[in-house]
């Protein structure tokens, strides 16, 4: 997968956790908790969903480098590159 | 021949939960709706543990531990178990304090707190919005070394009575004192700071049956009256556990149970490592609870302005040590009103809980264990007469339980209600680096317990569970030692 497909991906997941959130104004390099209500539940919804679906395997220490769009990309990119897009 | 309650039980699972509080209930249905074949084995005749209920003749249905819990159960429902369970979760409108230092009414959240700290206690408003932002912003990994009592010291320095709207509901809902970490106080105050309280329309006994159908829609093998003995290892990982005489393999367990009976009855440290055994002795638990149970009779009513959750206490200063003591002052009376439960008889029923210390009651002699059991209900109904007077006409049962009680239906070590002191969490925790394949969830650290720490905990668990059988499963060993 590439950045872009990485980041429409986790724009899925993220209106599955927060349906309630207007997504489409997010900023990529500012922190996802100043601009959504994100507990740190919200976050282990996404680790979860990311394996679910794509088998990738986030260990605890990295949970940080999920802190805005930017990193969470940066973060994915090499680990889903060779993945096919669903 | 006694009723075998493994009839029909394979010889083999994905992961063996054992004991179906709400963390392990929860770590079950996750991985079962995620595919794993997912046994769940409890020892009580009942699900639940201490999300519990019982019914006496007349119609009377009491809660034990539905007194109110944060606005996020209704997300955490919703996601892991289903939209059906979150939507009968309902607010709590009426909030109520009574002491000699105050008495008043409040919807128990951010605003009307901020309201009642201005205009009635008279702090700057500045102080109340750091206060506030501070509790807010703590984590569970933060520093530890400021105690709760220091917390308030800081942003309210001798305000006693300040002190006791802050702190009293805290100490009822996990046992924390002012000498534990503030982060425990911290993160529990702001969750129900955020949206106030809320409790479960229709009562435990119906959110367990939801909670079950659930479980059984996502293939979960749920047993009653197996009470697991022993956890097996094979090479330093997870093989099979023992109940009723069978011995079942598995890849991963998750223990439910109290956390010290986890690591020392079903794993026994004759398997572990001695420094975390050690570590393992130090962790402190949590008290334990007395309640009594009043049923009032058919077509006696309660104003609802009485309130939902009242505060009660007689004492001068507040102190939480006192709110342990056998000497009770203080009292949480939850009202049940009849539409707690729209769809059963119309009923009012009032339960007052207090803390208590196990070894209070655990060394009493048969006759003193019964005499002072009833001059707990005694006590009790004296200090309800003040806000339901006559209250012994109206009354058409009344019963208590101690913490002996606890103890027996749920068998935590000492009947502990809130599950462990902090230092808890990392044990917990740490237990899958002790042995592999070998989980803990449930009320552990004063942050994880209550219904919703114990959901959450449920989801965290589940969650290493998954990624450890899915690693497992790519490096190409699928099945379980043999
Ligand atoms: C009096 C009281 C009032 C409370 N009020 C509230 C409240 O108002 N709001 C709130 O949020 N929380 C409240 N709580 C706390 C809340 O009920 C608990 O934190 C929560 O239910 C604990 O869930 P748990 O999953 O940790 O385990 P538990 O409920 O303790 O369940 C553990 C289960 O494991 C089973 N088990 C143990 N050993 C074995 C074994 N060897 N084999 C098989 N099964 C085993 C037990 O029988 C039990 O069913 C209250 C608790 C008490 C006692």
């Amino acid at each position: 997968m590439t950045s872009s497909e990485i980041r429409e991906e986790i724009l899925d997941i993220l209106e599955n956790i927060a349906p309630d959130e207007d997504l489409s104004d997010l900023t990529d390099d500012v922190a996802f908790v100043d601009q959504l209500e994100l507990d740190s539940m919200d976050f282990l919804d996404i680790v979860m969903e990311l394996r679910k679906r794509h088998r990738v395997q986030i260990p605890e220490e990295d949970y940080t480098e999920l802190a805005s769009m930017a990193s969470t990309v940066a973060y994915l990119t090499p680990l889903m590159k060779d993945m096919q897009k669903a | 021949m006694p009723k075998d309650f493994l009839k029909g039980v394979q010889d083999e699972y994905d992961v063996i939960v054992i004991g179906s509080g709400l963390a392990g209930m929860t770590s079950a249905n996750i991985l079962g709706r995620a595919g794993y074949s997912v046994l769940l084995l409890e020892q009580h005749y009942k699900l639940g543990g201490m999300a519990t209920w019982f019914k006496r003749p007349g119609g009377h249905i009491f809660d034990v531990s539905l007194h109110g819990f944060p606005h996020g159960m209704i997300k955490s429902c919703r996601r892991y178990w289903s939209p059906e369970i979150a939507e009968s979760i309902v607010p709590l409108k009426r909030i109520r304090f009574d002491n000699p230092m105050f008495s008043l009414t409040t919807t128990y959240n951010r605003d009307d707190f901020t309201r009642l700290l201005t205009d009635q206690f008279n702090v700057e408003p500045a102080s109340v919005k750091s206060f506030f932002d501070a509790a807010r912003g703590m984590n569970f990994y933060d520093d530890q070394a400021m105690t709760t009592g220091e917390l308030f010291e800081k942003f309210f320095p001798g305000r006693h009575d300040v002190v006791r709207l802050l702190m009293e509901p805290i100490v009822y809902a996990n046992g924390s004192t002012l000498e534990d970490p503030a982060i425990t106080y911290g993160i529990v105050f702001s969750n129900f700071m955020s949206k106030g309280v809320y409790t479960f329309e229709g009562g435990t006994d119906r959110l367990i049956q939801m909670m079950e159908a659930e479980l059984k829609s996502n293939h979960v093998d749920v047993r009653i009256k197996c009470d697991v003995e022993k956890v097996n290892l094979r090479q330093g990982r997870v093989a099979s556990v023992t109940v009723n005489g069978r011995t079942i393999k598995t890849r991963a367990v998750v223990s439910n149970a109290n956390l010290r009976a986890t690591i020392f009855r079903l794993l026994g440290e004759a398997q572990l490592d001695p420094q975390f055994v050690d570590q393992a002795r130090e962790v402190r638990l949590n008290n334990s609870s007395t309640q009594v149970y009043m049923a009032l009779k058919p077509g006696e009513t309660v104003e609802e302005s009485t309130g939902d959750l009242l505060f009660s206490s007689t004492a001068a200063d507040f102190r939480t040590d006192l709110l342990l003591s056998r000497d009770v002052t203080s009292r949480t009376y939850s009202f049940y009103y009849p539409r707690t439960r729209p769809e059963g008889r119309e009923r009012t029923l009032l339960v007052s809980s207090t803390n208590a210390h196990y070894r209070d009651w655990s060394e009493l002699s048969d006759d003193d264990y019964e005499a002072s059991k009833q001059d707990l209900i005694e006590t009790t109904l004296d200090a309800v007469e003040k806000y339901l007077p006559n209250i012994r006409e109206r009354l058409a049962h009344v019963e208590a339980s101690t913490p002996r009680t606890f103890r027996h239906y749920t068998q935590h070590v000492a009947g502990a209600s809130f599950g462990t002191k902090f230092e808890g969490l990392a044990v917990s925790r740490g237990l899958p680096d002790q042995v592999k394949g070998m989980y803990h969830a449930g009320s552990v650290g004063i942050i994880m317990s209550g219904w919703l720490g114990a959901i959450n905990y449920g989801v965290i668990v589940a969650n290493d569970v998954d990624a450890m059988l899915m690693a497992a499963a790519t490096s190409g060993k699928t099945s379980a030692p043999s």
